[in-house]
């Protein structure tokens, strides 16, 4: 009687199990099939077309790839240097007391949704922005001669660039979290016996930290791109929402998680709906793909730790 | 010409300075959002966001139907997640250790997590609004189910696995079957962290917009029918920032403030009363 008892719920438990590994295999498979007159239609080149026209039924992905490509490169290039000097300050330099009020800011920073960075970045960032800093960008680094053409075009405030700070703000508290823990399983002894050969903070941090943790930093930036790729909500408000591709990063883009916010309820049509379905699929797989390697990476830094 | 040791001293300055900036930086950053968002928000709050609904512009309106909606489907999404997840963390834990399913479904589960929450939205759209034609709350709250159900999952595990195994030889000992010793024991030691995951969960979907926007649309008007399109606090705040009227704006910095608020007092309620360090994920 309890043996049976004991069986059905294993088996209850294991059956839930399999749905939950169902789900993301349905998640593949419906996508896929939402999107197949798109890829019917378009086959590879959906890829590398820059057409958005709902009139004349020709689409393609280019400007919204590149659009949260871009953004999401800029969000690193400002938000993983200033996550390493946060990790590097609440490992090496804050004092005691003050290492859990900071990191109760930065769960703080982690926990504000979405769409309140959306909204701050349209109402306060972006008119600051683009009345301050645009103008003096396009004057100055405008006339680059290579450099340049990424930064001409008007001061909109909105835009490119200015999404990719406010998903750089975003990003900034989960990867200096992870940071802050790969910093920390450094063994001490190895940093102390660098502090005894007479070693600076900074030296320690570059020479025995970061070679130790340097699988685990890598991990952490996955982890803020993947984040960074997929956020729908911040960047709809700031991108400026054109299938346009402009090569200045001042100019209105688009992402594929905000065309998918901004088009997806009013696309008419069977093949405009397929279209934003596949952009849909080739983020899901991009981001997985991420998900994927940063895991294995953690995995590898963890086998060190065990050794 | 400087000696090696004052070079390394000089340059061991200026990196120590950059991190203390790059704190200083997000910390601002943090004070800056936070006070926008109390000056502007502050000043809509009066009690007509409570006791009206969403009006046309011009119309003095508040923000009733949006709230009861977030509520109903933020309830019923952490009602539908949490008893699956559950039972699937509660396999993983005790039953699955390092067999296929166990280690296919962990890697499942983490893939989960970090999808995109409109990628989420798009699926429910495809399984469910497509094949009953009409939006709902309940498409909404599946898809807000399938953002519950990674956590939870996560943390039944992570708790399952914290409780020592000495207790569970301890009460095999006695002859309970693995059942009993499963519901009556290490589910009543490890509740508090499962709890934990569940008001995080929680958090997290309050603030969601993007799985909500094709799935439980937006209704202007009061709704409380699950079957029917329904109005949120995300969806409303977005659709009114994004529109040109000043009122909707208040309405828009109000609301926001709102969520805002309700987001952290559930984090402060699982850090004081549960005393619990939220994981970041």
């Amino acid at each position: 009687m309890e043996l049976n008892t004991d069986l059905i719920f294993r088996f209850i438990t294991q059956i839930f199990t399999y749905f939950v590994l169902l789900i993301l295999i349905a998640i593949l498979i419906f996508l896929v099939m939402g999107s197949l007159p798109a890829i019917k239609a378009f086959g590879l080149h959906f890829i590398v077309s820059t057409d958005w026209n709902p009139i004349s039924k020709q689409f393609g992905g280019l400007p919204t790839i590149v659009g949260t490509l871009t953004t999401s490169i800029i969000a690193l290039l400002i938000g993983v240097p200033i996550s390493f000097g946060i990790a590097l300050f609440l490992t090496e330099l804050s004092p005691t007391w003050l290492k859990h009020p900071l990191r109760i800011a930065m769960e703080l920073l982690a926990g504000i949704p979405s769409i309140i960075y959306g909204m701050w970045g349209l109402f306060v960032f972006a008119p600051a922005f683009g009345s301050h800093v645009q103008p003096w960008l396009s004057q100055h680094l405008g006339k680059l001669p290579i450099l340049g053409v990424f930064f001409q075009g008007p001061p909109l405030g909105i835009g490119v660039l200015t999404a990719g700070i406010i998903l750089s703000i975003m990003i900034i508290p989960f990867m200096a979290a992870v940071m802050r823990d790969v910093f920390a399983i450094v063994p001490d002894m190895l940093k102390e016996s660098a502090y005894a050969l007479g070693a600076t903070t900074w030296d320690v941090e570059r020479s025995i930290v970061l070679p130790y943790a340097k699988i685990g930093v890598m991990g952490s930036i996955m982890l803020g791109l993947g984040r960074a790729f997929g956020e729908t909500m911040a960047v709809a408000f700031v991108v400026g929402n054109t299938h346009i591709l402009s090569a200045s990063l001042l100019m209105p883009g688009n992402t594929i998680a905000s065309a998918l916010a901004n088009e997806f309820t009013e696309a008419n049509g069977e093949l405009y709906s397929a279209s934003l379905i596949e952009l849909g699929l080739v983020l899901f797989l991009i981001t997985s793909a991420l998900l994927f390697f940063s895991k294995l990476l953690l995995k590898k830094l963890a086998k060190y730790e065990a050794k | 010409m400087l000696s090696r040791h004052t070079e390394r001293c000089f340059i061991n300055s200026i990196t120590l300075s950059l991190a203390t900036f790059a704190m200083a930086l997000s910390l601002f950053i943090l004070g800056l959002i936070l006070s926008v968002l109390l000056k502007e928000g502050l000043a809509g709050i009066h009690l007509s966001l409570f006791t009206r609904i969403t009006q046309a512009p011009g119309t003095p309106g508040g923000l009733l139907n949006a709230m009861m909606g977030s509520l109903l489907m933020t309830g019923f999404a952490v009602l539908m997640g949490t008893p699956i997840a559950l039972l699937a963390g509660t396999y993983l834990a005790e039953y699955g250790n390092n067999s296929h399913l166990a280690v296919a479904t962990r890697f499942m589960n983490d893939v989960l997590l970090s999808a995109p929450s409109i990628v989420l939205g798009l699926f429910i759209y495809q399984l469910y609004v497509v094949n009953v034609h009409h939006f709902s709350a309940w498409a909404g709250s599946f898809a807000l189910a399938l953002i519950v159900i990674p956590v939870v999952v996560r943390t039944t595990e992570n708790m399952f696995r914290l409780v020592p195994d000495t207790l569970r030889e301890a009460v095999a000992a006695l002859g309970t079957p693995k059942w009993k010793i499963i519901t009556y024991v290490i589910l009543r030691v490890s509740r508090t962290g499962i709890l934990t995951g569940i008001l995080l969960a929680t958090a997290r979907i309050s603030g969601e917009t993007a799985p909500l926007l094709f799935t439980a649309l937006n209704n202007q008007f009061w709704s409380v029918h699950m079957n029917q399109a329904m109005a949120s606090m995300p969806v409303v705040i977005f659709q009114y920032a994004m529109s040109p009227y000043d009122d909707w704006h208040q309405l828009a910095w109000s609301g926001a403030l709102l969520i805002t608020f309700w987001v952290l007092l559930l984090n402060i309620i699982v850090r004081v009363v549960f005393n619990q360090k939220p994981p970041l994920h």
